[in-house]
């Protein structure tokens, strides 16, 4: 599971409001090598939540010093966009869980993937 | 013509006509300067003879080259490399049971450019790592990524992902791709194979295998096991494009997690690992309804929908195709699967955001929809069919011990 997924993820359990974000609890995770694409990176910073983001990679130890809060005018500045295709799209979850911050609920990722379902009574 | 998969090449038409007096005629009229501009001395060029329906033989095919020395072609011919390729268009009809002797029309013109049909066969499923039963073929893979008009960098969603046909198509014209599906094994590319010498799914069997295949495995952000009917996304417009292939009821099931039965819960509450949830029937108008609902909630504005939608073609009517508020149909083509089914690709653009009233619309309800009928898809698709095995089974009941 990439960064850029997970910054989009919620907990959809039952009755829970406050999902957003999942924690990240992971066993194993892989730096890739992923071809580096600023228009991509520039066209996703605005869809993304960047404290999330940031809360995330500091999580795995993958924060590539992100500052707290976004930089202006991060268009052109390439060393910055490509921190931020690091942490997006070049880390990656392979073994762990992610858990709802409100109830507890683990989802668990294996081989990269993690599942999503609920059980049928937690729907 | 750099993302058409269905038109194969486009000409300059110079001229035309029944018979070859009458190209040359309407060739005489067509603008010398016009023709000159790709005709000069220091230019090269070659001339090529298409006959659709009929073969030729290779002296005829020179003698048709010749024939047309009437041009005022100036440059020098270059087989290999030429700057201009000048194309003879011969129809000699639809029926290769009955050709006929002379063309039915001929035209001229200058080559443009060639379409994107290649990738039907560059792309084929037959060929791709990793398959299902019902792995979208390429051609129309391409056809779905580009009603979408996907775009490079674009970030494109499919619910419904299976073996990640679609994603492998929009993943070529650039995009970045992600999808889910309620089915474990599918998702991990494990099980059953779909291919008739083998039995197991081998390692190098999964979605990201097959975006490394075609060298688009840049785009790949991510595959999950999730219940389309119950999203795991953030509120927001994330997605550039939603392109999907939801379950008929037919080859693969329709269900969503959930149970009609009293839940009882292990008596620590605590599901292993190995449980898979218990699933009901997800009605099929439920799954669009979902799906418009979902699309006009997570599309940017301008953002597209596309999707086939199964019909049963004797009660098929336009107020069938689900609606939404926040999205404009754009297209609806159909493409027949036997005399009675069909299966419709609709194209829809979401023009604004939802707001409260919009997710209160009585079109979400299912006993207003008029494709509420559609849940007996299955049924009705079978309806023959089992009229036909019943018979069959009789038949072997006498034959048999």
């Amino acid at each position: 599971m990439k960064l850029l997924t997970h910054n989009m993820l919620t907990s959809h359990v039952k009755g829970v409001t406050k999902g957003y974000p999942l924690l990240i609890k992971a066993t194993e995770v892989k730096l890739n090598e992923v071809e580096f694409n600023p228009q991509f990176v520039s066209r996703m910073i605005p869809k993304l939540e960047w404290a999330a983001l940031v809360q995330a990679a500091e999580e795995l130890g993958h924060r590539q010093d992100l500052p707290g809060e976004l930089v202006t005018d991060y268009e052109k500045n390439e060393d910055f966009l490509k921190k931020v295709h690091t942490v997006l799209l070049e880390v990656e979850v392979i073994e762990g869980c992610l858990q709802c911050p409100e109830s507890g609920r683990e989802f668990p990722i294996s081989r990269g993937i993690p599942n999503m379902l609920l059980n049928e009574d937690e729907v | 013509m750099a993302r058409s998969v269905c038109a194969k090449s486009v000409f300059e038409l110079w001229g035309h006509g029944r018979t070859h007096s009458d190209l040359r005629s309407s060739l005489m009229n067509y603008p010398r300067e016009e023709m000159s501009l790709f005709m000069s001395r220091d230019s090269t060029y070659k001339i090529d003879v298409y006959t659709f329906n009929k073969t030729l033989l290779f002296s005829d095919r020179i003698k048709r080259i010749d024939a047309m020395d009437y041009l005022p072609f100036e440059g020098a011919v270059s087989l290999k490399n030429p700057q201009h390729i000048f194309t003879l268009i011969e129809d000699y009809g639809t029926d290769p049971n009955n050709i006929p002797e002379d063309p039915n029309y001929i035209y001229f013109g200058r080559w443009i450019a060639d379409g994107q049909r290649e990738l039907i066969r560059s792309h084929s499923v037959k060929n791709r790592h990793f398959i299902g039963n019902t792995s979208m073929d390429a051609g129309l893979s391409f056809i779905m990524a580009n009603h979408a008009k996907v775009q490079e960098n674009d970030l494109v969603f499919d619910p419904f992902v299976g073996t990640g046909s679609l994603l492998v198509a929009c993943s070529h014209f650039g995009a970045y791709v992600c999808g889910t599906d309620i089915e474990y094994n599918t998702i991990h590319g494990k099980g059953r194979s779909s291919r008739k010498n083998q039995k197991w799914r081998g390692p190098d069997e999964n979605i990201r295998a097959n975006l490394r295949q075609y060298g688009t495995e840049k785009t790949y952000v991510d595959v999950m096991v999730s219940d389309a009917s119950k999203p795991v996304w953030r509120t927001g417009a994330l997605f550039d494009a939603i392109v999907t292939d939801p379950p008929y009821g037919i080859r693969e099931s329709t269900r969503r997690t959930g149970s009609h039965k009293d839940i009882t819960k292990p008596p620590d509450a605590v599901y292993t690992d190995s449980h898979v949830p218990v699933s009901q029937a997800y009605h099929l108008s439920d799954i669009f309804t979902d799906l418009l609902n979902f699309s006009a909630h997570r599309l940017v504005t301008g953002g597209r929908l596309v999707y086939w939608l199964p019909v049963y073609r004797p009660e098929y009517c336009e107020e069938m195709v689900p609606s939404h508020p926040c999205l404009r149909l754009l297209s609806n083509c159909e493409q027949m699967l036997s005399s009675h089914t069909a299966r419709r690709l609709i194209t829809m653009e979401k023009i604004k955001d939802p707001e409260e009233l919009d997710s209160l619309s009585h079109l979400a309800d299912p006993r207003f929809s008029p494709y509420q009928g559609h849940n007996a898809f299955r049924e009705k698709y079978f309806s023959g069919l089992n009229k036909r095995s019943c018979k069959e089974d009789a038949k072997s009941d006498v034959g048999g011990k």
